[in-house]
């Protein structure tokens, strides 16, 4: 059985709760699929239901957001993952949607892929220890549960989402034994030449009130070069080196963070075209001003195009469905261009450290498939193609996560064994299904609706 | 044009398990080889394939091709053996008999009749075997009710190929054959001594040249006064999460991996240069994998992709020597997998010494001119 | 180890690992494991080491549970429901009833 619309959406977050509301005001039948119980995204996250108030005024800007695309006369689809989009040789789409163990097939003239992003992996000896896990999903915790972690906790890492999850943690009276800050010292340099977009934009007052709210309240431990997680059946310590010295701290819960990255998957196995972004260090997708990929009548807007924070995602949303519309789409570009400034200086200033990108031989990789670096390099040293080599001959990216947590790695790791550009080495292949669903499912979608009995 | 190290030997073209195959062999045989392989992103049937060591259904219009199998099928344990002894890698050969199913009784008593025909092709000791619904139960419990029997066939087997072809690679980094990747073959020329390979990683000067670059040949045999007339043939597969042991018998369409996994094809789809996948077929693929055996169901599907075949017109494959460039050969099948023992260890023995035996005449692709021809 | 900063909004009845225990509603599968003090969820299937969530936004596919006999669910994106059964520790997915060895 199949449905059809006008304008199918991958992502109830910013950029696709954004592009909902435009387009179904204009009149299309849009749909939007979302893995989420309730609108918001990650960065909204609970937003409709959430209460507290430590969470800081961002977070509940989304609210707005969020009650208007429910609103809307967009049909939305919670806990659905998209698993599949097949170009269809006539013309659009055939989606393929996994909801709470059924699969259904729609069909749509277009798509706008929304899905957001990740964290950028974050390989140190010890990270698939129960007991760490991401400062996302720990915020992940906060805002849809109200939980917080118990017994000594260290947040590590670098980059604004850390520094916000520790002033949060603050504000509620949760403890946090340390904050063991990854930032390479010496990269303020390479940022000085975005500064004055920086100081121009939103970034900077919340940046500066940040800081000065952790100052002297949370232990901040800077220039930090190694990290490890120690532990055998769960993390018990950390070991982090500053100043060349290596220190242990007793921990229950380590959340690590560097950074986030576009979600590319479902937009690569529908065959859009990538590009390696050498100042973001990530894969993007190739898109035009209004988000057009290289494949007709699908679009991408917000973080999938290159991370670009929840207020310039909401204006690409805007953007895409208004180009789809053929309407004038000036103001929010103008808004696009408020939001994405002071953006060049924070990624130049949280660049994560290669060190953390490149982990020593012995740390795990491809944590589905256990794979270490070590594994990846030694395939680079006998001669490989690439990534898909390395993926057939040592199954890193194998795994359900299908490279999520280590494409970036081994893409890096291939690179720099053979001295050429991450854009020359290539991202290992996506797979449909993008993400796993039961055989059965897959079966309901037969051409041969009943088995036939001869 | 840069030059890549010394002359060699033989230069392969192709970096897959039919060109490791063949490379393994000669470097056994004493040769310097250098493999040029292409890039990361190119039509390889070699990562895609299913992984069988496949006795029953092939050959049936060729009882050569079916007597070349079963003898590649001989030599597999050894080989592995040997391969794993070398390289550390343990390629999970198992010879344990493989089954197709039936889901009709049509279907049945067609395969049955081509077993019959089949038959006739191999040596006496060879069992074929037609079971009913019950008989196949008793060794594969989980069946479900609509599968109606099947055949058998305790020639058949499966690999890891994933690690074969790891293992290919890394013996062949252990015995110095030089591999060149991202080397894909712009022009061969031959000289006084052999042969000029023009390639995006440099120059190659080898003595002996084998084509063995699947759907590739199909480009490069005319340079050598070959013939490769190729296509593709698309297949789609599919693999499941690690589950805990419950098939321990391949299918020829079904296997449960050493490693866990169900891996489910295997379309026949004549689609050009299309390497996708499409959610029509997985449907179907699933569909047939669910009837055959319904615990299924339950399980994750975590991955599909397409693989091109290499198909010759008649399906079986061409090995061939060149009659204007004496030294240039031509290896291509879509079974590379099944046939790797014999090319690596028959296939490459002759052409290390440069004997063609009438065993492997019938392969030449002269039968595809010669039948126009008359 | 995980704590609610708020109490249990609406309780709902789970069984865990064959124990009857409290959760709270609109808690994700995940979530009411780590409050509930428990640290590893699966083991891999390759070498056996033990797992909990780590993104806890569907990607990592390390918080595998079996829910409601189902196996290898993704514990950070499932809702708690009342009568739910939760079972961890798994390593691989036994499907069949006959399967031998």
């Amino acid at each position: 059985m199949s449905h059809s619309c006008d304008l199918f959406i991958v992502g109830a977050g910013p950029a696709g709760m954004s592009a909902a509301i435009i387009a179904a005001r204009a009149g299309l039948s849009v749909v939007v699929a979302d893995e989420g119980g309730a609108p918001g995204g990650q960065i909204y996250r609970g937003v409709q239901g959430g209460t507290l108030a430590a969470l800081g005024a961002d977070y509940h800007e989304g609210r707005a957001l969020a009650d208007a695309f429910i609103a809307s006369s967009a049909r939305y689809l919670p806990r659905s993952a998209v698993f599949m989009i097949e170009s269809q040789h006539t013309g659009g789409f055939d989606i393929g949607v996994s909801c709470q163990g059924q699969a259904t097939l729609w069909q749509s003239a277009r798509v706008l892929i929304a899905t957001g992003a990740l964290e950028r992996p974050f390989p140190i000896p010890g990270w698939t220890l129960p007991g760490v896990m991401t400062a996302g999903a720990a915020q992940t915790l906060l805002k849809s549960s109200a939980i917080v972690p118990h017994g000594p906790t260290i947040l590590a890492g670098s980059g604004p989402l850390l520094l916000l999850l520790a002033a949060q943690y603050r504000r509620l009276g949760v403890p946090i034994a340390a904050l063991l800050d990854t930032t390479p010292g010496g990269q303020w340099r390479a940022a000085l030449p975005h500064l004055p977009g920086f100081l121009a934009s939103a970034y900077f007052g919340k940046g500066l009130a940040l800081l000065r709210e952790l100052a002297g309240s949370v232990k901040i431990m800077r220039g930090v070069t190694a990290l490890a997680a120690i532990g055998n059946e769960t993390l018990n310590a950390v070991d982090y080196t500053a100043d060349g010295q290596t220190h242990r701290l007793p921990a229950a819960t380590l959340l690590l963070h560097q950074g986030v990255v576009p979600q590319v998957n479902l937009a690569m196995a529908a065959g859009v075209e990538h590009r390696w972004n050498a100042r973001r260090l990530a894969f993007e997708p190739v898109l035009d001003a209004d988000g057009r990929s290289n494949i007709a009548d699908l679009f991408i807007a917000g973080d999938t195009g290159g991370i670009g924070g929840a207020a310039a995602a909401a204006r690409q949303g805007q953007i895409a469905a208004l180009a789809m519309l053929g309407a004038n789409a000036e103001e929010p570009r103008a808004a696009l261009k408020a939001a994405l400034r002071g953006r060049a200086f924070l990624d130049a200033l949280y660049r994560p450290a290669l060190q953390f990108r490149l982990p020593a031989d012995d740390v795990i990789v491809c944590r589905c498939e256990e794979v270490t670096a070590g594994d990846i390099r030694a395939l680079a040293h006998r001669g490989t193609t690439g990534p898909n080599q390395a993926k057939v001959f040592t199954r890193a990216g194998m795994g359900p996560c299908q490279g999520r947590g280590c494409a970036l790695t081994v893409c890096e790791l291939i690179a720099a064994e053979r001295g050429q550009s991450p854009q020359t080495t290539g991202h290992m292949r996506v797979r449909n299904p993008v993400k796993p669903i039961a055989l059965g499912e897959m079966a309901s979608l037969t051409r041969s609706a009943a088995p036939q009995s001869d | 044009m840069r030059f890549q190290g010394d002359a060699c030997d033989v230069a392969v073209i192709g970096g897959g398990v039919v060109g490791m195959s063949i490379a393994h062999g000669l470097s056994a045989a004493g040769l310097r080889v250098t493999v040029l392989d292409e890039g990361d992103v190119a039509f390889r049937a070699s990562r895609g394939n299913f992984a069988l060591v496949w006795v029953q259904g092939k050959g049936l219009a060729m009882p050569e091709y079916a007597r070349w199998t079963l003898r590649s099928s001989d030599l597999w344990a050894d080989f592995a053996a040997d391969l794993t002894a070398e390289t550390g890698i343990d390629i999970a050969h198992r010879r344990p008999g493989g089954f197709a199913l039936c889901l009709s009784e049509d279907e049945l008593e067609q395969r049955a009749r081509d077993l019959g025909r089949l038959h006739n092709h191999l040596p006496g000791h060879v069992r074929l075997e037609v079971l009913d619904h019950k008989a196949v139960k008793a060794i594969l419990p989980d069946i479900g009710p609509e599968v109606v029997g099947g055949t058998y066939c305790p020639a058949d087997g499966h690999v890891n190929s994933l690690r074969l072809f790891n293992a290919l690679h890394e013996s062949a980094r252990l015995r110095g054959v030089a591999y060149l990747p991202n080397a894909r073959v712009r022009a061969i020329t031959p000289t006084t001594d052999g042969f000029r390979i023009v390639s995006a990683a440099g120059d190659v000067q080898a003595g002996k040249i084998v084509l063995a670059a699947g759907l590739g040949n199909a480009r490069l045999a005319p340079m050598l006064g070959l013939h490769a007339p190729v296509r593709p043939q698309r297949g789609q597969v599919m693999v499941t999460e690690k589950l805990a042991p419950f098939l321990h018998h391949p299918l020829v369409n079904l296997r449960q991996t050493d490693e866990g996994g169900v891996m489910i094809g295997n379309s026949q789809e004549e689609v050009g240069l299309d390497a996708g996948t499409s959610l029509a077929v997985l449907g179907d693929l699933a569909a047939q994998a669910v009837r055959y055996f319904p615990l299924l169901a339950r399980a994750q599907l975590l991955r599909s992709w397409g693989a091109l075949r290499v198909m010759s017109p008649d399906g079986h494959p061409i090995y061939d020597r060149s009659a204007t460039c004496p030294g240039a050969y031509v290896v291509t099948c879509h079974s590379g997998i099944t046939l790797a023992a014999a090319h690596a260890r028959i296939l490459a023995a002759h052409i290390a010494a440069d004997s063609w035996p009438d065993t492997l005449s019938p392969f030449s692709a002269r039968r595809f001119t010669d039948v126009q021809a008359a | 180890m995980f704590r609610r900063l708020e109490g249990v909004r609406v309780p709902v009845e789970i069984c865990v690992n064959g124990q009857n225990v409290q959760a709270s509603d609109g808690d994700s599968v995940a979530a009411a494991l780590l409050v509930l003090g428990i640290a590893t969820f699966r083991h891999t299937p390759k070498t056996g080491s033990p797992r909990a969530a780590y993104c806890g936004m569907g990607v990592c596919f390390d918080c595998l549970v079996t829910i409601d006999g189902e196996p290898n669910r993704q514990a950070c994106l499932t809702p708690i429901a009342p009568g739910m059964t939760i079972d961890t520790g798994t390593r691989l997915p036994q499907l069949s009833e006959t399967a031998s060895i």
